[in-house]
């Protein structure tokens, strides 16, 4: 809040008094939000939570603004910020319901991704207004201030840009292949150098030819980041963009002085870091190397295109007939079926299975789909219960009592390589030993390999068969022929 | 159209090459299907059961004199004297024990197809008879071992008083020691097993037996190459001989299934092994019939010990459970068929360039053709090789404990120096950032993994606070600020609502199983 000396204040001074103490409110309750996400049975009260603490806050700025209206000369601006506002609202507001109502979750991860960039494109807009309209701020603090409009525009741009190729990657309109430039690390690092050099350049000369300059630099950028980086590491992206679209948060606190900005960008910006920090490990990987992208590029070390010896292929009757007979069932979904849309006969099938008695549970790996949770989302729209959909530590050990294992549309995260062979590039990821079942049945398009361009040894071994074909029709088969 | 006759076996031989279900299947393929009136008796097939499947019953020349002759032992000489030069013979001929054998059947002109010489590779698994009959050897040495011993498999409690449980070691891993361990522990026994190949004690421990390394000084255990267990070394072997000592004296049940092809059984268990084990132990020794894994096992005889113990050389176990045996074995050659009969129109295609097909040719065209070229086959984990090749990726850079604490202390130090020097607000303002920081890592560090994307959105919604900054920048006398501004806040308003219902949405989606 902007502290300007003048006459009749007394009113806006009340209302920035009050709106402190709504924030403190706010900030808890947004802490209480995140806090009650962490179980199924307290999330929906978390929901409650952040939606009040974000109409508190919401509520005690709009007094603000009004009061704030002492400051200004004329009634025009007032009434002209107040339409503006409540119209800005109001349309954003029903944009932002629609979508949420319409999105299908599979195509969630492009939802949040679009969402992360709108983060981005405000906290540049901020960033600018702190450049042109920058009265009363404290002569010993115009420096900082200038430093804080630079990294707020800085940071909001790359998220901005970035998010926005996250977007178009994926949802196919941009090729998920990473985007390889030569020399990409050198033109990332030169970027951050180029981007110190204009903060002290504009720090001491603010000119908005730096402001524009840097907000270009920016915004190519996060463009580049997010291009040069493959499908398979989305889940890792995203969340990064989710820690960015709050650091970006963050500093506009600094910049406007707002303590709320700067608690809510925190509690944001930690959260994506935690996540691509799960899902980094989840793939073996530093957080260096996924944004520096180019996994799987290199040739891999060992000849991993070879036939590694003979598939054994079957048909739908004989997953049926193999079913029938099983006591325990685990189903390992990834990324395929998301694509195939086969959640709901998956789904027909698990309930199906579970009245005849048998035990049937789900294996998600952390990294499966596109986004952190992801499988998780698309099976509870198909309405399998929460409560047999296992993460990977708490099924590993039990594949070994398993009778039948279904891979659908999952590959490198049921790659036995992984654990086993230690010239492999994916070796040391933590993988769903699938292979420890007594049958395992692969849902499959072709023998192509996975994102890693890594050859699965399990597809060779003798308690695995391959059953080709679309997901959803092959699960659809089996249903049929159950 | 080419005649299969399915014969009567020899006297004691209670198995059948063909069932009426497999029987039914032949015809199938094309082929006109005789059996020999009386063949099926033993193994409990009534001839009508045949007939009633489409096979013709006909006395023992016709079926002898088919041109396909489908059997389960090895002929006798009279028996290769009925059959027609040219005609092809598929039964257990075991190549490397009989050279007369295969010698007889060549100058009769015979094609002779044996069974038990089909290689271990993937597909060739629904062929493997040896696997099939060793499946059911192991389940039923197991039921003989049961019937002998006077005592409960299962540990109980009762009111009479407390009944341990058997101690079962089973010697050799294979198919039907794998058999023998799971019959063994499904009835409640301990049961412990030992093999030479250490890759086999996952398996055992799959089906409830516990794996007795043998421990052998400075010496790499052998990988076997190709499916089946090889010789072993003199270390290895007194080694294992301790091994099997100490156990004899503690186990109620010793059931021994080494054997390694084409030459006599090992010896695993001594007479003074024998003489230290309990009165009324059994032994079951399933290599009777190759020499013998115990000493003084008989092969096909019972035999009980001075102390009491009964040692079991039966060599027909398979053969004591004919119907299953013969489903299993009928299954087999009808999977070898399949393969001769590419085109399922009755007529036999050979193609030598087939490893399964040249593998079990024994005798053809009046020449032995056994033993065919090596098949190397690995059933062992094939990556063991190129490891030692390949050079170990470098070791991924850990940070220290060290260097670790330095770069911490580094960090508060950095911290410590920005907020000493930068004026009044932002000291402050530093220290809301990282108390938020802190918290944000312990609040979402217990997040369950299923709530991943939930929890994505809700930061989304939540990240749409940057709306405060913009509403407190509408309202300042510079249109250009406030259009600015206003677009801000139509994108934040956009991410709050947006991110705050498909949250809901999402978290609606997610029941408990119990719910419905």
């Amino acid at each position: 809040m902007t502290f300007v000396y003048s006459p009749d204040l007394s009113g806006l001074i009340l209302a920035q008094s009050i709106a402190t103490a709504a924030y403190i409110v706010a900030a808890l309750l947004f802490i209480l939000a995140l806090a009650g996400l962490s179980k199924q049975e307290s999330a929906r009260r978390g929901v409650v939570y952040g939606v009040s603490g974000m109409a508190i806050a919401l509520a005690a700025t709009l007094i603000v603004v009004i009061a704030s209206g002492a400051l200004v000369p004329d009634d025009v601006t007032l009434v002209l910020g107040v339409s503006l506002l409540v119209a800005a609202i109001v349309i954003g507001g029903a944009i932002g319901l629609w979508r949420a109502r319409v999105v299908e979750m599979t195509g969630m991860p492009e939802l949040i991704a679009l969402l992360h960039s709108f983060v981005g494109l405000a906290a540049v807009l901020v960033g600018w207004n702190g450049h042109l309209y920058a009265e009363g701020i404290a002569p010993e603090l115009v420096g900082i201030h200038h430093a804080e409009v630079f990294i707020g525009v800085f940071i909001g741009a790359v998220t901005f840009t970035g998010s926005i190729v996250a977007f178009l990657k994926l949802s196919g309109r941009m090729s998920s292949k990473p985007l390889m430039l030569p020399g990409k690390n050198f033109l990332n690092v030169g970027a951050l150098v180029l981007f110190l050099l204009l903060t002290v350049w504009y720090v001491i000369t603010p000119s908005i030819w730096l402001l524009i300059a840097v907000t270009a630099l920016a915004l190519a950028l996060g463009g580049h980041l997010v291009a040069s980086i493959g499908g398979g590491d989305m889940p890792v992206v995203v969340s990064m963009l989710n820690s960015y679209s709050g650091w970006a948060a963050a500093a506009a606190g600094f910049l406007l002085n707002n303590d709320l900005l700067i608690v809510t960008g925190a509690l944001v910006g930690s959260s994506g870091a935690y996540l691509s920090y799960i899902m980094c490990k989840a793939m073996n990987r530093s957080f260096l190397s996924v944004i520096a992208g180019g996994f799987g590029i290199e040739a891999p070390s060992s000849g991993a295109d070879e036939e590694q010896g003979e598939y054994h292929e079957t048909d739908a009757g004989s997953v049926a007939d193999l079913l029938r007979e099983a006591r325990t069932v685990i189903i390992t979904p990834g990324y395929g079926m998301a694509v195939a849309q086969a959640q709901y006969p998956v789904a027909d099938l698990t309930q199906k299975l579970r009245e005849r008695g048998v035990d049937v549970r789900f294996g998600i790996h952390p990294v499966a789909g596109r986004l952190p949770g992801h499988m998780n989302v698309l099976l509870a729209e198909a309405k399998v219960p929460y409560d047999i959909v296992l993460e990977l530590d708490e099924i590993n050990a039990d594949f070994d009592m398993t009778d039948v294992v279904l891979v659908i549309g999952a590959n490198d995260t049921v790659n036995p390589a992984a654990a086993e062979d230690p010239g492999s590039p994916i070796a040391g990821m933590p993988v769903l030993q699938v292979w420890n079942a007594k049958d395992v049945v692969v849902f499959k398009r072709s023998m192509a390999s996975g994102y890693a361009g890594v050859q699965n040894p399990l597809f060779f071994r003798d308690n695995t068969q391959m059953l080709f074909g679309d997901a959803k029709e092959r699960v659809s088969d089996i249903l049929g022929a159950l | 159209m080419t005649r299969i006759g399915i014969v009567t076996e020899q006297p004691g031989e209670t198995r059948v090459a063909a069932t009426p279900q497999t029987a039914a299947k032949l015809r199938a393929l094309g082929y006109d299907i005789v059996v020999e009136s009386g063949a099926g008796h033993e193994s409990s097939f009534p001839d009508a059961s045949y007939e009633a499947s489409g096979a013709a019953i006909v006395d023992r020349a016709t079926a002898w004199g088919s041109d396909i002759v489908l059997k389960v032992a090895a002929p006798t000489d009279a028996e290769i004297a009925l059959l027609q030069p040219g005609a092809t013979l598929v039964g257990v001929l075991a190549p490397a024990l009989s050279p007369d054998l295969l010698a007889a059947l060549a100058a009769r002109g015979v094609t002779a197809l044996a069974m038990d010489a089909v290689p271990r590779i993937s597909r060739a698994q629904s062929m493997d008879v040896l696997s099939s009959m060793a499946n059911i050897a192991g389940y039923r040495a197991v039921v003989e071992a049961a019937n002998e011993f006077g005592r409960f498999f299962t540990g109980q409690v009762t009111a009479a008083g407390k009944v341990p449980p058997a101690k079962v070691l089973v010697a050799g891993a294979g198919v039907a020691g794998l058999a023998a361990i799971g019959a063994a522990s499904s009835l409640g026994a301990i049961v412990r097993a030992t093999d030479p190949r250490p890759e086999v004690a996952d398996q055992v421990a799959s089906i409830g037996g516990t794996y007795l390394d043998v421990v052998v000084p400075d010496e790499a255990k052998e990988v076997s190459s190709d499916g089946y267990a090889k010789a072993t070394s003199a270390a290895y072997d007194a080694a294992a001989a301790q091994l099997y000592s100490d156990q004899a004296a503690d186990v109620d049940i010793v059931i021994t299934t080494a054997l390694i092809p084409g030459r006599a059984a090992p010896r695993l268990l001594t007479a003074a092994d024998v003489a230290s084990m309990k009165p009324g132990s059994v032994v079951v020794d399933m290599a009777a019939g190759q020499g013998g894994n115990v000493e003084g096992s008989v092969s096909g005889e019972r035999v009980v010990t001075e102390n009491g113990v009964v040692i079991l050389g039966y060599t027909d176990l398979a053969g004591r459970l004919p119907q299953q045996a013969s489903q299993l074995y009928g299954t087999n050659l009808l999977n070898l068929m399949t393969l001769l009969t590419p085109a399922k129109d009755g007529t036999v295609v050979y193609d030598e360039n087939d490893v399964v097909q040249r593998s079990v040719t024994v005798t053809r065209d009046g020449a032995v053709t056994w033993p065919p070229p090596a098949v190397q086959v690995s059933a062992a984990p094939a990556a063991k090789a190129p490891t030692a090749a390949t050079p170990v990726a470098p070791e991924k850079k850990k940070l220290s404990a060290g260097a670790k604490s330095g770069l911490i202390a580094a960090g508060i130090a950095a911290l410590f120096l920005v907020c000493a020097v930068s004026p009044p607000p932002l000291p402050q303002h530093f220290l809301v950032l990282t108390l938020s920081v802190v918290i944000g890592f312990y609040v979402i560090g217990k997040v369950a993994h299923s709530l991943h994307t939930p929890l994505m959105s809700i930061t989304n919604a939540i990240s749409g606070i940057i709306i405060v900054g913009a509403m407190s920048q509408i309202v300042v006398p510079n249109p250009l600020v406030q259009v600015l501004a206003a677009i801000a806040v139509l994108v934040a308003s956009i991410n709050i609502f947006g991110g705050f219902a498909v949250t809901r949405r999402m978290l609606a989606m997610f029941q408990r199983g119990d719910q419905k």
